[in-house]
């Protein structure tokens, strides 16, 4: 299989931080891959990189066929991508959204309508399509951007922590959606997530980082096998250390936090 | 040219759902106009400078203009917050783009809050000297609305949180406000005071009402386009620069 992803020797430094150390490691097209890692290991920053929100200090990424750097709008249009926090706009409707991002990504109008038909109905928000983003819940919220990051038929979704304070009930559906996703259009999937049995589940792969490092990879299997352990977790623990790692709170951290405050009900 | 489109209906939807914001941010010119105009009024009279209230609405026009323009701008920071500028930076636009509808979105919303101050106080009782010059008149507002919305957009693009936004209003609008001969004639004017007041660009704005609404000029119409125009896109220039700056 061809890799969709390709990233080698890739490097980013804050001053004399080193957030991301050296690190190579291919998604093959079509796979489910799972970004794993402790807080503060380099996660969010190489997820960036890759979502050209970053220039890397060194090394090199391949997406899609394109570099992030050189061919940014190539590149953007090459993934769809679920953040962390939700970025939806609240004022706007759940149609209007969707068809923000169309008009941004530059789909026609007739397929615009069409594809945001489909998609809302998949994740089943399509008889709420006219109501105000801000009267939804958390994992309706979660499911349009889901939707949305698809709207413009991209080859990768990337979807960091995407199940994150969902009940297990919404977080089984959003699986099913995207695993029929992953058939149905073939689309590749790489998320983050701290739950490791989720990860074992779902990804046909997985790669921990630590420390800027990528410490292995894999499937769940392979580094149960690798690590003499019995579970994923265990596996994680092993390769990763028990240390509880602190993390500075930077200022988009801080933002996160007064923006769950001003909204006054957070997702968590 | 479609993804400046869908920024500025972006800003125009968000500003007619948010009606709270539409009359809250009329009570404070509302204000002015009521206490001042009428309170100072009979001074302002007997001080032989005319009619106040005449004299007063420009002013009080080009004060709602600068807050709502500075306002949208701002709200940039908002955006960051509520994580929605992430969505418009992973989009295959060019930044440019998007300061640009963005800017385009709250000058039109800040133009529009202008004209309900001047309905109003026609409503009032205000009257145009002459009602040919109006449309003029709402292309300078345009101007002014352009300029201060960029600005608000340069200082939103390097703040990191709201917490700097009381230090922008108290020591940006309001001085940039009050030093603008929005409430006050030009002429006697202490030297010191007068050379603050040249130095503000909302001064030039609200003599080019003054001018085409009530026929009052000190610096004069062409002298107010030059300044605005220039200081616009130099706002511009920078709000774009900083703007294309910004990191998630």
């Amino acid at each position: 299989m061809d890799n969709i992803i390709a990233v080698k020797g890739l490097v980013k430094k804050f001053g004399d931080f080193t957030a991301v150390n050296d690190i190579s490691f291919d998604v093959k097209k079509g796979e489910i891959f799972a970004f794993l890692g402790p807080n503060g290991a380099g996660k969010s920053t190489t997820i960036k990189m890759l979502t050209t929100l970053l220039h890397p200090s060194g090394g090199s990424i391949v997406m899609n066929g394109w570099n992030p750097v050189s061919h940014a709008s190539d590149a953007r249009k090459s993934f769809g991508i679920v953040f962390q926090d939700p970025s939806l706009d609240d004022e706007l409707t759940a149609a209007e959204n969707m068809e923000f991002h169309g008009v941004l990504y530059g789909v026609p109008a007739k397929l615009r309508r069409e594809r945001t038909e489909q998609l809302l109905k998949f994740v089943e928000l399509w008889d709420r399509k006219d109501n105000l983003v801000k009267e939804f819940s958390g994992g309706m919220k979660r499911r349009l951007e889901i939707a949305r990051g698809l709207l413009h038929h991209p080859k990768i979704i990337f979807l960091d922590e995407p199940t994150l304070g969902l009940d297990p009930q919404t977080r089984n559906h959003m699986w099913a959606y995207l695993q029929e996703l992953n058939k149905t259009e073939g689309i590749t999937v790489f998320f983050t997530t701290h739950y490791m049995e989720e990860a074992a589940r779902i990804a046909q792969r997985v790669a921990i980082i630590d420390h800027g490092k990528i410490v292995a990879t894999g499937s769940a299997a392979e580094l149960m096998k690798q690590t003499e352990t019995q579970s994923l977790e265990d596996a994680f623990l092993k390769l990763t250390g028990n240390v509880i790692r602190e993390e500075e709170a930077n200022s988009a951290d801080r933002m996160r936090q007064a923006g769950r405050m001003w909204r006054g009900h957070g997702r968590r | 040219m479609k993804t400046i489109y869908i920024l500025w209906l972006r800003q125009i939807k968000r500003y007619l759902r948010s009606r709270s914001r539409i009359i809250g941010s009329l009570g404070q010119p509302l204000l002015f106009l009521l206490a001042l105009g009428y309170g100072l009024g009979s001074v302002f009279q007997k001080a032989g400078e005319g009619n106040y209230f005449q004299f007063l609405v420009p002013g009080v026009m080009g004060m709602s203009i600068i807050f709502t323009a500075i306002f949208s701008g701002i709200e940039l920071i908002w955006d960051r917050q509520f994580g929605f500028l992430k969505e418009t930076m992973v989009a295959p636009v060019s930044r440019v783009n998007i300061m640009i509808g963005r800017t385009l979105g709250g000058a039109t919303v800040a133009t529009f809050q202008g004209i309900i101050v001047f309905l109003i106080s026609v409503i009032a009782g205000f009257r145009p000297y002459n009602w040919a010059l109006v449309p003029v008149a709402l292309v300078f507002m345009l101007l002014v609305a352009l300029l201060f919305t960029a600005l608000g957009t340069a200082i939103a693009s390097v703040l990191e949180d709201m917490q700097g936004f009381q230090l922008i209003m108290n020591f940006l609008v309001m001085p940039l406000f009050f030093l603008s001969g929005a409430l006050f004639p030009l002429d006697g004017l202490p030297a010191v005071l007068l050379g603050i007041v040249k130095f503000d660009p909302l001064s030039y704005g609200i003599d080019s009402f003054r001018i085409l609404l009530v026929h009052i000029a000190n610096f004069g119409l062409g002298v107010d386009f030059t300044v605005l125009a220039l200081v616009t896109v130099a706002c511009l220039g920078v709000g774009t620069y900083l703007f294309s700056k910004i990191q998630i």
